[in-house]
């Protein structure tokens, strides 16, 4: 359906939309350094393996988590279990934690200098590596597998919602028609999720694909490693650039396959907010694999690694205490909170501007601004200087002209720098999340609000946002907990003195002393905690 | 919902303008590719000698990239750095200008500062050969050269070839052998390797102590660190730190360092910072805190640096190994080293 909506909704639609690609058409449009030879060493040399390792790694790190946090979500949605109103929540935990802080404490753990190696070697007297078989944990697999493991809630988070926001009748439907439980999940519920799944999956393929971090830790080399190779050491950030978006291409084009798949099937919630819930009672083995499942999950995400830091932090307390702290928790929640309102307004804007517009021009803004979240941090963050200082050149100018004063570095040399680059990094988190849920608003809705003569400004008040409500939320939530762990660009484009949680325990991090900063990450997973909990209650309010 | 949203970005306006303009008169700006908490000790001695304030910021990568895109409006008066190759990249870049500074050309010998005065070296570490003690006893002469040597099979344990520390090393490798003779070198070390590249220099430490190799290339400093950690001294113990090379053109070293910044606003107190560095004082704390070899003339080395003995430093100046970065980080990929 197309509306007639006035230029505002354009122009400010269009205006966010190149805003947020600037920094990438900037990497492009400025010629650093030769690309070209570069391009042909890389070729000649590791960049099969790169891509192999890369595809690999994104293939696994996805279906680790569908495995994981499919059945999760449905279990929490649908069912119900001892323990299920405390899980609902704490399955998001391990969103909570840093990447590469899991990372760090699973490759020590399972080492063959870790603990758990040494205790069995003591255990059973093995002398060497050749006396018994343990996994490797640096290897493609490990690293997919610690990845999957922090990266699912999202996956969790958007299909839990979509099965919540699922019309009722129709599972009831399924079940008259003498579906069991699990064939009406499969053939019904997950069906309908199909496009929350989509968008948590990209979400996890485009984190995965720009971390450097995590893999590091792994020593599994990926794109992003010829990413930084090209341009730290061949000093091309050209090529890097390049790179880089060639892989966002990849990922899009998976994304645009699964939307073109499923092109001609339309799904809309027909929910009622006082329809019944129907809740599966679990029993006997169901309801202990049900809770097992759920437990283990949360263990290994989150009370495992937790424990670990707790551990480091009790150990080092005295080391690693500082009166700065809560100036950093400080700095971190304001970005945080800015940063989660930004994106979420600028994604309500572009998720309805393509629902009103209704062509298919209107997908473009919202799928431009998503460009920023594949490209590693800090090859983004170089991005994001190159239009600032720009800005920041034209202002000084203007302002010499007219008054012969100039007011330094504006835009890239203060917290502003820092607000826009998350916002770039993760607006495609916030814009995926409510795009799913507009999506499933019935185009008949908006047919009668029109026909009762009801604006599209009034419309989007009164009906959209109320239902996108819970997209809302979600979206909010990944964003607020993304930026408190954010660091690549906060590192590079923080003012002087300006510390984050998260440049504070990279400064050990960095040096494989996690031990002195595990306070302050402990401080970043609970300061992650606190909406996380809060707006899980508004999810839950009406189920 | 959006009445909050302005009022956070109000607060966040104002939060940016204050952190723009919250500087002292007297202070200096510092870009650092060295961890601030390195660094703190020595900059607050500083301060509180000089009552000039320090701002910094630290990241590991990119802050060249970034002074040269602020141009003529960056803050930044010096920037510091570990790894030559980084101090000759910045000059490359443009970001830096030269200093001529009498007490900086009598505290830093001419090896470890730029003819032109465009970047200086304030410490210098050697790249180290730790050999297990159960294995090799107390000491070992292996050199560089012969850790390609196929009796060593399965032995060796190193971190990423692509670290700039390893980088380094394949440089001055090419540099005293060529670069073909330096990749069948490389070739040779990567098939003596006991595991995949991984893990920092201290994880090499900790897996000699674990019996996964006997051998591991580890930079100095690392080893007085451990063993100042109590739960690392165990490993540290475990092995014996070797300066390679002895016999012939010595153990291959690096340098950490600064170059002024080509606009620093504050370049007097930024060129009186770059002399304090280089001073007697600053220069013992380098040596006690960080562990590292002072570049100063007759500032000593910790006392337990010191004992693990003199050493010959390689002949070849730092600034050759600069050249051959490139080459080193073809070579790594052409034998897929880390791969």
């Amino acid at each position: 359906m197309n509306h007639k909506l006035a230029f505002s909704w354009h122009s400010s639609s269009w205006f966010i939309a190149i805003m947020l690609a600037l920094p990438i058409a900037a990497l492009f449009y400025q010629a650093i350094g030769p690309s070209a030879d570069v391009f042909q060493h890389l070729i000649d040399t590791v960049l099969l393996d790169y891509v192999q390792n890369t595809l690999i790694l994104v293939f696994l790190v996805c279906f680790i988590s569908s495995i994981i946090a499919l059945p999760a979500a449905w279990l929490i949605a649908m069912c119900d279990f001892p323990g299920r109103k405390s899980l609902q929540w704490a399955l998001m935990l391990p969103m909570a934690m840093p990447a590469y802080i899991v990372a760090y404490i699973y490759t020590d753990m399972f080492d063959y200098a870790g603990p758990v190696q040494i205790a069995l070697r003591g255990v059973f007297g093995w002398e060497n590596a050749s006396d018994y078989w343990f996994f490797d944990i640096r290897t493609i697999p490990g690293a997919a597998t610690v990845l999957a493991l922090v990266l699912y809630p999202y996956l969790y988070l958007l299909a839990r919602t979509s099965f919540l926001e699922q019309s009722t009748s129709l599972i009831q439907a399924s079940r008259m028609l003498g579906s069991s439980p699990l064939s009406s999940c499969l053939r019904v519920s997950l069906p309908l999720a199909r496009p929350a799944i989509a968008v948590g999956l990209s979400l996890v393929a485009m984190e995965t694909v720009a971390d450097f971090a995590t893999v590091n830790y792994f020593a599994v080399n990926t794109l992003t490693t010829a990413v930084y190779d090209t341009w730290i050491g061949y000093g091309s950030l050209t090529a890097a650039a390049q790179l880089s978006v060639m892989t966002l291409s990849v990922i899009l084009l998976f994304v645009g396959l699964e939307r073109f798949a499923r092109r001609k099937q339309q799904v809309f919630q027909k929910s009622m907010l006082h329809e019944q819930e129907v809740r599966y009672q679990l029993t006997g083995c169901a309801k202990l694999f049900a809770m097992a499942w759920c437990w283990l999950l949360v263990f290994a995400g989150f009370l495992l690694p937790f424990a670990v830091l707790v551990n480091y932090a009790w150990h080092y307390f005295a080391e690693s205490w500082t009166e700065e702290f809560f100036q950093y928790s400080a700095n971190s929640l304001i970005l945080a909170v800015i940063v989660a309102s930004l994106a979420v307004f600028c994604a309500v804007l572009l998720g309805l501007y393509r629902r009103l517009i209704g062509t298919k021009y209107a997908t473009v803004p919202a799928r431009i601004s998503t460009m920023g979240y594949a490209l590693p941090g800090t090859v983004l963050a170089i991005g994001i200087i190159i239009p600032l200082t720009s800005a920041d050149f034209l202002l000084n100018d203007i302002t010499e002209l007219l008054w012969g004063w100039t007011p330094g570095l504006v835009f890239t040399g203060t917290t502003f720098a820092l607000i826009f680059a998350y916002l770039i990094r993760f607006s495609a988190i916030a814009v995926g999340s409510i795009e799913s849920s507009v999506d499933k608003i019935s185009p008949s809705l908006d047919m009668v609000t029109r026909t009762l003569g009801h604006s599209p400004n009034s419309m989007i008040r009164k009906v959209h946002i109320p239902l996108i409500r819970k997209g809302i939320l979600a979206g909010f939530l990944l964003v607020f907990i993304e930026s408190m762990k954010e660091l690549p660009t906060a590192l590079l484009l923080r003012p002087f003195n300006y510390e984050t949680l998260a440049t504070y325990v990279f400064q050990f991090a960095s040096d494989e002393m996690l031990e002195q900063a595990a306070l302050a990450a402990i401080v970043i997973v609970l300061v992650g905690l606190i909406p996380l909990i809060f707006l899980n209650r508004s999810l839950e309010q009406q189920h | 919902m959006k009445k909050g949203i302005f009022g956070l970005s109000a607060l966040a306006l104002t939060t940016s303008l204050m952190s723009a303009t919250a500087f002292a008169s007297e202070e200096v700006n510092i870009y650092s590719n060295r961890q601030a908490n390195l660094l703190n000790p020595i900059l607050e001695q500083y301060t509180k000698d000089t009552g000039v304030k320090v701002n910094i910021v630290f990241a590991k990568k990119g802050l060249a990239d970034r002074m040269k895109r602020e141009g003529r409006l960056s803050k930044a008066d010096l920037l510091l750095t570990t790894d030559i190759s980084r101090l000759v990249e910045a000059v490359d870049f443009g970001v830096t200008q030269p200093v001529s500074s009498d007490v900086l050309e009598d505290n830093i010998p001419a090896q470890y500062r730029d003819p032109d005065g465009e970047w200086f070296a304030l410490t210098s570490r050697v790249r180290n050969i730790y050999t297990s003690r159960e294995v090799y006893g107390d000491v070992a002469n292996i050199t560089y050269e012969e850790l390609a040597d196929p009796k060593y099979k399965g032995q060796i344990c190193t971190r990423s070839g692509k670290h700039p520390y390893n980088v380094a090393l394949i440089s001055s490798m090419i540099s005293h052998h060529g670069e073909a003779e330096a990749k069948v070198w490389l070739e040779g070390l990567k098939a003596n390797l006991a595991r995949k590249p991984q893990g920092n220099d201290r994880a090499q430490v900790k897996a000699i102590k674990e019996g996964v190799c006997s051998i591991a290339l580890g930079n100095s400093y690392y080893l007085g660190k451990m063993l100042k950690d109590p739960k690392q001294v165990a490993w540290a113990e475990a092995v014996n730190i070797n300066f390679p090379n002895q016999e012939n053109h010595g153990a291959h070293v690096n340098v950490s360092g600064m170059v002024l910044a080509k606009y620093a606003p504050n370049k007097g107190n930024a060129v009186k910072l770059m002399e304090y560095l280089s001073g007697a004082k600053a220069q013992e704390m380098y040596a006690e805190v960080n562990m590292e070899y002072p570049v100063k003339a007759g500032i000593k080395a910790s006392e337990l640096v010191s004992s693990w003995g003199e050493f010959n430093a390689d002949y070849m100046p730092v600034a050759e190994i600069a050249k051959h970065r490139k080459a080193a980080l073809r070579l790594l990929d052409e034998v897929k080293f880390d791969l």
